[in-house]
Parts: structure tokens; sequence; C-alpha cells
């Protein structure tokens, strides 16, 4: 036990001085690299969306609209965020944990090529135009069996790398008894408890539910049932790399800043009820649907404001680490101090941005998780305005601000004052195309016009043509963020393959000098799981019984596309 | 904790919570809850169960009409409706084949219709024109077709 402690720390030390081994960058490098490559071509087809519902653009035939729009989603919602998260992840535990074990390396590799395989298998029956379901696939639409079978290996591939993050940090607290886990470790605990949480309802809904009924051994499938399972995961999914991106928030700005993060137990009180209630967070999606009652409803509005609450949290707390911070700099009066933050930085400015657009970002989702507001904007562009800027801005942003150190960090490269500038003006382009975006989007949604609906003016109708302005505002928005994005993952490759070699270090702030210890039983993570499952119990089991007993006779598969 | 911001988590509690109540009331005590109808049907049989075997419009009292209406692969039926201006209409809505969404532009009609359920709302029209129904919720090729008219004289 005492050689074991020793040789840790001496790993730890070694660690810290000679950077990120060769085999831990390998395993995140090529988390990102697919990440990149999936932001290339997502962006590419949310650009010739864009420009499609400006009206600018008609589609060949023969690709249609709803083909490009779920390779857009999946890319982007499922690729890009689940290939960052991890990457980020692995690294931040290979760095504060003493390097990843050769076993947990090994269930990384293993992970990743399940979720590749996976994915070729999701991606072959897309491009044949055989699974134009979009990312919400809701049965009775049917795509081809092996969509769904390739579903079922990304699944596999995220519980072998949940499985591999446990074994980690189970390794880790053995071997520190009594220690807190540190703090990006503690962010990445939740995070792979979540996906694990989340990723449980859709394999139930995809395995048990789809995979029999469209190879015929089943007739009909509950069609409310399976809707249900996949909200629990579908917002999870978002929420999960919210949380991805406040880690970050969290740990790592301060130290860009060069200041302190906040209050360390406060920190983790913020991390532990995002996971105890986000999976029941997801049934807002289903507030106009039949076959559940107002109250039950009702209840549902009350689970899904629960999460701003800590969203509430760290908008106080990143503002308060901004002054303190730049006061400590001199920064002077009320206001003042706003102009000693590093904004030349990209490294600070991007995620500055993102949770600037958390705001109205946040706002906008307490609007749609109330019962009577929601009904006013459901499944209008409004939603897809909202999350645009959720996941389009507050996620991704921090995602790029992010890699402008950790892909250094990993190719044991430096970021050169030429790069950085790049990704300055790339953040500002990012910004602009958003901004046009999204505001235009929620406008014309407030008006009525549908999401996921190619361009049309449904014959010409009078009121519609009141919306093409506005659709022309994201056509160019659309355009405005694929130049960002190619300037975005040609900085990523650069900082990769071509930067100029150097030492990169993994910015992780220190607590405020002088602080109380955190008490113990923030780490007590048995406990935060069990909250969690009595809270999704609470929250699901009345309805999906409900849905189980009294189902109409189930639904045939159709193919509508 | 500092001050300041126990008076902003005070605050942020106080807004979920105004927020929660205004909801509640307006939903249970108003009568402003999201369409939430329970009844179910046999989705392979709907021409055949009442009253979806007569889709149409009726009148059913002074000013008030019901409208009972089937949502399929990429129509509404019945199409173009009429009603007189101040009237109030019930709607019964069912889908024949995948999931559809009902909403009605400048309107709060805004519902989702599943095939095996029946979904039921309701909404005053006093403003004369010619509103646009769609289908707000991708159904197929044709999605963005799908559309109608309810003219409110």
């Amino acid at each position: 036990m005492q050689t074991a402690i020793k040789q840790n720390s001496f790993k730890d030390k070694a660690n810290q001085a000679f950077g990120i081994s060769i085999e831990d960058a390998r395993i995140s490098k090529s988390y990102l690299s697919v990440a990149f490559i999936a932001l290339l071509l997502g962006g590419l087809l949310g650009l010739l969306q864009g420009l499609n519902r400006a009206g600018v653009l008609t589609l060949p035939s023969w690709a249609n609209y709803y083909q490009i729009l779920t390779a857009h989603g999946l890319l982007l919602v499922v690729v890009l965020s689940a290939f960052f998260t991890i990457g980020y992840f692995y690294a931040g535990l290979s760095h504060t944990l003493g390097g990843l074990l050769p076993k947990v390396r090994k269930m990384a590799w293993i992970g990743f090529w399940m979720k590749i395989f996976g994915f070729v298998l999701v991606v072959i029956p897309v491009l044949m135009n055989e699974a134009s379901v979009m990312y919400t696939f809701y049965p009775p639409m049917a795509a081809h069996p092996v969509f769904y079978f390739g579903l079922v290996f990304i699944v596999l591939g995220i519980w072998m790398l949940s499985a591999g993050a446990f074994t980690q940090v189970a390794n880790w607290r053995k071997n520190h008894k009594g220690e807190h886990l540190p703090i990006l470790s503690f962010f990445a605990t939740g995070v792979f408890v979540l996906l694990v949480g989340a990723t449980a309802f859709v394999a139930v809904e995809v395995i048990f539910m789809i995979i029999p009924w469209t190879l015929g051994w089943v007739d009909g499938i509950n069609v409310m049932l399976s809707r249900t399972l996949f909200w629990a995961f579908g917002h999870t999914a978002v929420n999960i790399w919210y949380l991805t991106a406040v880690s970050a928030w969290y740990v790592v700005i301060p130290k860009v800043i060069g200041g302190n993060r906040w209050n360390d137990h406060l920190t983790r009180m913020v991390v532990i009820p995002l996971v105890i209630m986000n999976i029941t967070g997801g049934f807002h999606h289903q507030i106009v649907d039949p076959g559940i009652s107002e109250g039950i409803k009702y209840m549902h509005v009350f689970m899904s404001l629960a999460i701003g609450f800590p969203s509430l949290m760290t908008a106080y707390a990143m503002f308060r680490v901004f002054e303190r911070t730049a006061r400590r700099k001199g920064g002077k009066g009320l206001l003042g101090w706003f102009k000693k933050m590093p904004w030349g930085d990209v490294r600070f400015l991007a995620p500055f941005i993102a949770m600037a657009a958390f705001i109205p970002a946040g706002a906008g989702g307490i609007v749609q998780s109330t019962n009577q507001l929601d009904q006013v904007v459901h499944n209008t562009m409004w939603v897809v305005g909202h999350f645009h800027l959720t996941l389009g801005m507050s996620v991704v942003m921090t995602f790029f601000g992010i890699s402008y150190w950790l892909v250094p960090y990993l190719s044991k490269r430096v970021l050169t004052p030429a790069m950085n500038k790049l990704g300055v003006i790339q953040t500002v382009i990012w910004t602009l195309g958003m901004v046009i975006m999204a505001i235009s989007m929620h406008i014309v949604g407030l008006f009525g016009s549908p999401r996921r609906t190619s361009f049309t003016t449904y014959g010409d109708f009078a009121e519609t043509l009141g919306w093409n302005p506005y659709m022309a505002a994201v056509g160019i928005g659309a355009t405005l963020l694929l130049i960002a994005v190619i300037l975005q993952v040609y900085a990523v490759f650069n900082l990769m393959f071509f930067a100029p070699k150097g030492v990169t270090e993994f910015p992780i702030a220190d607590t405020e000098p002088g602080e109380a210890k955190t008490p113990y039983w923030t780490e007590r993570w048995g406990i935060w799981v069990v909250l969690m499952i009595l809270v999704i119990s609470m929250a699901y089991v009345i309805p999906i019984v409900d849905m189980i007993v009294n189902a109409p006779p189930g639904s045939p598969p159709f193919k509508t596309w | 904790m500092h001050l300041d911001e126990k008076i902003w988590l005070f605050l942020s509690f106080g807004m979920i919570m105004i927020f929660m109540i205004f909801t509640g009331y307006q939903a249970l005590a108003l009568g402003y809850g999201p369409p939430s109808h329970k009844e179910t049907i046999d989705p392979q049989k709907v021409d055949q169960t009442a009253p979806f075997n007569e889709p149409g419009i009726k009148q059913i009292g002074e000013n008030e009409y019901e409208v009972v209406m089937t949502l399929q692969i990429f129509s509404f039926t019945p199409m173009d409706i009429e009603v007189p201006a101040g009237s109030t209409v019930h709607f019964t809505l069912t889908s024949k084949d995948v999931v559809h969404g009902f909403q009605v532009a400048d309107t709060n009609i805004n519902a989702m219709v599943m095939p095996g359920h029946i979904q039921k709302i309701t909404q005053k029209f006093d403003e004369p024109g010619e509103y646009l129904v769609l289908c707000n919720e991708y159904c197929g090729a044709g999605h963005q077709a799908m559309s109608t008219t309810i003219t409110v004289k």
C-alpha cells in the first residue's frame, strides 16, 4: 500500500514534468481528429440546408433535404460532441490521475473502434437514403435495420469508455484513500455516469423495441413508449455536452486568465445536482403529446426547471471569478475591471462568448420547458435557434477554446501568436454567424415556421412569404459558420501536426488560498447514483407503466421518404 | 458564501418558483394546460372507428364546432375548413400512419398527433382571415407539402 502511494505520486510528478505519455496522447488525438472531421462534414451539410431554406439552393435529385438533415444532426450532436468529450476527459483523467492504466488504454481503443464501427453502420443506410429518420428516429417511421445495429455499437462503445473511466477513477481512489478526486476527474465521473444512464434508455428502446420490430419478429411498436425512452436519452445527451463545457469553465478558464478557481465545495455542489436531476429533464420534449396527463406534465415542468438552478449558480460563480481576478490585476470600478480580461487570448475569448450565449440560451430553455409557453414554440424554428445557441455556441465554442491548448498539449507543440490571432478571427466569424442564425430562427419560430421542413411556401401562402427574409438570414449565418468551421479545422490539424515543438501545460486552476476544506461526503458517488435512480423513478415509473398498461395496438413500420 | 451570492441564489430560486406558480395556476386553474388527451385507438383501423369513420366539421352549438380530423402522409382530412368569426372549434385528431404535428400559425394550436392516440385541442377564432394549418413534425419526403387552411369569415 505504502509503496503503491509512493509510486503513484512519483508518476504524478513525472506526468506533470514531462507532459502526457505518447500512448495517452494518441488516444485523445484520435478522438479529437474524428470530432473535427465530423465538424467539417456536419458544417458543410449545415450550409446546404441553410441555403436550401433560404430558397437559393435546390438540392440535387440524389440528395434529399431530410437525408442531409439526418446526417447533419448525427455528425454534430452524436459524433463531434461525443468524440470531443471523450478525448478531452480521457486527457484530463490521464493528466490528473497520473496517466492512464494500460487496461484503461486498451478499453479506450476498444471503445473507439466500436464507436467507429457503429458509426459506419449508421452512415451506410443514411447515404443510401434508407434511414432519413433524423436524430430522433421516432417510430413508426422505420429505417433499415443496419441503422439500428450501428446505434447499438455506438452505445456499447460508450459503455466501454465509461467502464474505462470508472476503472481509472476507482484505481486512483483505492490508492488515495480519504482524498478528494481532482476536480476535472470529478466532472469526468459525473459525465460518464450520465452517459451510462442516458444511453441505457435508448438501448432499451433500440434493442428491445425497434430491432425486433424492424426485423419483423413483432408486428407493432408502442409509439409513445419508444418516444419517451428516446427523450430520456436525447435531452440528457446534449446536457452532457453542456456539463463538459461547464467543467472547462470552472477548472480551466480561471487558470487561463491567471486566477484561482471557484470554491471547490460549491463547484462539486453544482456537478452533483446536474447529475442527479438531469435525465428527467427530457420529458419536456413531450409537453404537447397525447397520452400523458396534465398532472404528470406539470411535475415535469418542475423537474426540468430544477436543472436551471445549478446553471444559475454557475452564472454567478463565473462572473465572480472574472471580477476577482481582474481586480487583482488592478481592474477598478463597478464594471471597469472588465477591461482587464485577456480579450485577445482565444483560449479565453471563445469560452467567454460561449458563457455569455448561455444567458439567452438558458432563458429560452426555461421558456421551452414551461407548459403553455412550449405550446407556442414547440417544433418551430425557435427550438432550432435554441439549440444552436446552447450547442452551437455555449458548448461548441467552449470546445473550440479548449482545442487551442489541448491539441498542442497532446502533440507537444505550442500555440503561436499567429495561430492565436487566427483563433480570435475564427471566434468572431463563428459568433457573428451563430448570432445572425439563432436570432432569425427564434423570431421566425415565433411566427410559426416549423423546424425540420425543407424550403416551402405552402402554395405561396401569404403569411409564409413574410418568413422568407429570416430564412435568408439563416442562409447568411450558415455561410459565415462554414468559413469559421474551415478555419477551426485548419487550426486543430495545424496544432496537431505542424506547429512549432514545445511544452504546453494542461491548465488547471488552484483553489483560493485558505479555502475551507470540502467535506468528504461530496465523494460518495454511490449515493449520488442511487439518488439519480430515485429521481428517475419518480419521474418515469408512473407515465411508463401507464403507457404500457393502456397501450393502443402497436403500429407497423413505415418508410415515408 | 458571500452575501451577494446568497441574494443571487435566493432570486434564482424565487424566479423558478414564480415560474412554477404561474404555470401551475394557468394550467390547472384556468384550463390553459397543454393538449394531453388520453384516449387510444387501433392505428390500423382508424377509418372503421368512430368518430374517425366520418371525418369532417359539425356544428355542435351556437358558435361551436367540432372538427374530426385524420392526419396521414402528407395531408389532413378534411381539408380547407370554414367557420364564422367568433366560433370555438374543438379538434379531435389522430394519425393513420407516422407521427405528425398539428399547428395553426398565428394561434396557440400546437399538438403532437400520434398513431394509436386521440389528441384534442380547442381554439376560439375571433379574427377573420385565412389561417395556415401545417404539420410541424417531420413525417417523410413530402412533409413540407403537408398543409391546409382554416378560413374564418
